[in-house]
């Protein structure tokens, strides 16, 4: 547990500036306007996560060693924290770029902007995690926010689409509104917005009653509660999500979200935790409500892209019930169930942009009847993600519920976490209910017949599920190995 | 005399609210917002902040002005006589003054916090060169993210708002 | 504060003589109205339709980067002022910061968005 001070530090952004880097590269390569470079936009994009994965994972600052490095002033922070979300969000975005290239040429929307964006996406995910700065972070989160409010409405011949940009829009400039608003506030009451230094300011000066930095904080909760669409901050979630392009739709609810439980926890865990009093009512009402409706209104959807961004909501529940828990064990089962929740639903999405087909027509459950003796390499992958969405054993969902479930008991949180297991419950019937539409249901003549055209899985769509499945079932069956690195990932807490 | 000027550009800057919101032709409307941009360019002065309100001129006055008035124009709004429903209105009123009372809470808070206004001290505080200094030393990673996010934006706007992307030559 | 004065000054001038000028006219100049005076000139044909058309909506993507290239701008003045004190360091850090948004300009450019289609 060294720690390192220096500045300027090209080595403690290299993963950034690996991304940034290819970011650029494809926006010149679209540049280039030549037909053939065309193809080759996702595996460069490709080449670029697993480079910068390499660079997190294997950098000079080893996992081991646990360092801490702080640069370029104390606004940058590399620890294993930040690293191990890092390894989140490329996965992510790698399980993404696989299942969009045959989604674009289907789409004919085989454009470099598409990656370059969802580069630039991560780059933001990946400032979030590492910013120690609030101003760094509230960069990386506009970063991240504004190339997905470009990518919601990328499929813009889609009416679906173009409403789900607007939404997406106008909500999260409003959030980002009441983020700032928040930020200055706690700026003013204290003038800085290094995370250390406010937190030592605060507990020096005494200023855990001090109304403006309340205020500040409550504002914070807003924004960050919009973007990890958290109750009653959901709204914009069903709509965006049910009219983004479906691998969109599976990037969306997996690296932005871990992105912005990163930035939370490290904001409120780090700076705020002398006012943790204060924040823990809110959190423990925005946990059960969140939980609540999520999974309740998810039961009555029909469109699973719908129904998925109910469950992604009902899922932000669970993990603020590990945020409520804070401590070690607290933060390391958000960062178990980010990682279990990434492979499952970029898994579950990568089967949904498969049956949706062009257009994006077939996203009915219904639409899923007759699925698993059809096709069933797809009906036993599907199956499995759902499972581990439902948190049936042996799954990673499983092992991520167990452990938040775990931290919230352990810190006396037991209210919480008996709504968390009976949400759990009725979450297990609308998952189950296209399992069974996939294997108990004939399809009906109307909505898929003969008619329907046939599943077509390119390699990198079968790569990113088996990709997914392996993790899915790794965390579930061989958790140890994952809870030893989460364990050495939390947040040091002062 | 600070105290004059606080009071003509507070003033203004409410009344040109006022009549914005209250404006039926939307250009009309448009030309007193960007009244309120200058009254606010005005206490920003006031405040010290000689870069903020120099921005506030060239970005706000300036340039989001100028898309407005495009959209505006693009629009074609037509001067209906409009009114807004009554719960609107209701809901509206009640926002302002919830909205109201908790600006009224935050500025009078007891200004106890130590460093509350530190930064006033500080002789060329809000200065170009100051808040210069700042960005290209200090905050040079943030300024460097600001350019990809600036990026991020150009690439934005093109796809969502150009008429056509499909890459026939 | 003092150095405002001279703004002040100018402002208050500006606003006077543009303001005294549309004045002076409405009350020095003649004032005949009758019908045909009033009508929009259109080469002698009468008016088909409102003058008022609307803007094509091509406008609103060069509105865009119009915003977007100023806030660039912006962060411009302040590193023209610093330019001597900040030395090789600051001059390569606005490089990399130009660079970013000329690869911007460029993929603008090259996708079209700049011409008049």
């Amino acid at each position: 547990m060294e720690q390192v001070l220096s500045t300027i530090s090209l080595r403690a952004i290299c993963p950034e500036i690996i991304v940034a880097a290819f970011g650029l590269g494809i926006l010149l390569m679209q540049s280039a306007k030549s037909r053939w470079m065309k193809d080759y936009f996702g595996y460069v994009s490709l080449i670029g996560v697993l480079a910068a994965i390499v660079m997190v994972v294997k950098g000079p600052a080893s996992f081991d060693m646990k360092a801490v490095e702080y640069s370029f002033n104390n606004m940058w922070v590399v620890d294993n924290y930040a690293r191990f979300f890092k390894v989140i969000f490329l996965l992510g975005t790698g399980l993404t770029i696989l299942i969009s290239m045959k989604y674009l040429s289907d789409e004919s929307m085989m454009h470099g902007e598409y990656f370059a964006l969802v580069l630039f996406a991560t780059l933001g995910m990946m400032v979030m995690a590492s910013g120690a700065e609030l101003i760094t972070i509230f960069l990386g989160i506009e970063l991240m926010s504004l190339s997905l409010y470009a990518l919601a409405g990328f499929t813009r011949t889609r009416l679906a689409s173009n409403e789900a940009a607007l939404k997406y829009f106008l909500l999260g400039s409003f959030a980002t509104g009441f983020l700032l608003y928040g930020i200055a506030l706690i700026y003013g009451s204290t003038g800085t917005t290094d995370i250390n230094a406010i937190s030592k300011f605060i507990h020096t000066a005494s200023l855990q009653q001090s109304p403006m930095i309340i205020i500040g904080m409550g504002l914070l909760v807003v924004g960050f509660g919009f973007k990890t669409a958290a109750a009653p901050f959901h709204m914009w979630t069903p709509d965006v999500y049910e009219g983004a392009p479906a691998p969109i739709t599976a990037f969306m609810s997996a690296g932005p979200k871990a992105a912005a439980f990163a930035a939370f926890a490290r904001v409120f865990l780090e700076a705020l935790p002398t006012l943790q009093t204060e924040w823990t009512a809110v959190i423990w009402v925005m946990a059960a409500l969140t939980m609540s409706i999520g999974n309740i209104i998810a039961l009555v959807q029909t469109n699973i892209k719908r129904m998925l961004a109910y469950s992604s909501i009902a899922h932000a529940g669970y993990v603020l019930v590990a945020f409520l828990a804070a401590g070690e064990l607290g933060v390391s089962s958000i960062m178990y169930y980010m990682l279990a929740y990434t492979f499952m639903n970029l898994g579950a999405f990568a089967i949904i942009t498969v049956m949706a087909g062009k257009g994006e027509e077939r996203v009915h459950i219904d639409d899923y009847k007759g699925l698993g003796y059809k096709y069933p390499f797809a009906g036993v992958a599907m199956s499995l993600f759902l499972f581990s969405l439902a948190g049936i054993p042996p799954t990673g969902g499983f092992m991520g519920k167990f452990y938040i479930f775990q931290a919230a008991i352990n810190e006396g949180y037991i209210g919480l976490a008996i709504i968390g297991v009976l949400n759990s419950v009725v979450s297990v019937y609308y998952y189950l209910r296209v399992t069974v539409a996939m294997y108990f249901q004939s399809p009906s003549s109307t909505t898929q017949g003969s008619d329907a055209p046939a599943l077509v899985f390119s390699p990198a769509l079968l790569l990113a599920i088996v990709v997914a499945a392996y993790g899915v079932l790794s965390l579930g069956l061989f958790p140890a190995k994952y809870v030893a690195l989460v364990k050495q990932s939390s947040l040091l807490l002062q | 005399m600070e105290l004059l000027m606080f009071f003509i550009f507070g003033v203004g800057a409410v009344a040109f609210a006022l009549l914005m919101v209250t404006n039926k032709k939307p250009v009309n409307a448009a030309m007193c917002l960007i009244g309120v941009m200058f009254c606010l360019a005005g206490l920003y002065v006031l405040l010290n902040a000689h870069l903020i309100a120099a921005l506030q001129l060239i970005v706000y006055a300036g340039a989001v002005m100028v898309l407005f008035l495009f959209v505006i124009m693009l629009l074609n709004v037509e001067e209906k006589e409009g009114r807004l429903a009554v719960n609107i209105l209701v809901v509206q009123s009640v926002a302002a003054v919830v909205v109201g009372l908790v600006f009224l809470t935050v500025v009078n808070l007891p200004k106890t916090d130590a460093s509350f206004f530190a930064g006033m001290g500080i002789p060329d505080f809000g200065t170009t060169k100051a808040i210069g200094k700042m960005l290209f030393t200090e905050y040079l990673l943030p300024f460097e993210i600001a350019s990809i996010l600036l990026l991020a934006a150009i690439v934005g706007a093109v796809i969502l708002a150009k008429r056509r992307i499909d890459d026939a030559e | 504060m003092s150095a405002y004065v001279p703004v002040l000054i100018m402002l208050v001038l500006a606003v006077a003589t543009a303001g005294g000028m549309i004045y002076a006219t409405t009350v020095i100049g003649p004032k005949k109205q009758f019908p045909d005076k009033m009508e929009p000139f259109e080469c002698g044909e009468s008016p088909i339709v409102s003058p008022k058309l609307r803007f094509n909506v091509k406008f609103y993507l060069i509105g865009l980067f119009f915003v977007i290239f100023d806030i660039e701008a912006v962060f411009v003045y302040p590193w023209a002022v610093l330019f001597k004190d900040l030395g090789l360091f600051g001059f390569i850090e606005m490089m990399v910061f130009i660079v970013i948004l000329a690869i911007g300009l460029l993929y603008v450019w090259r996708r079209g968005a700049l011409e008049w289609e």
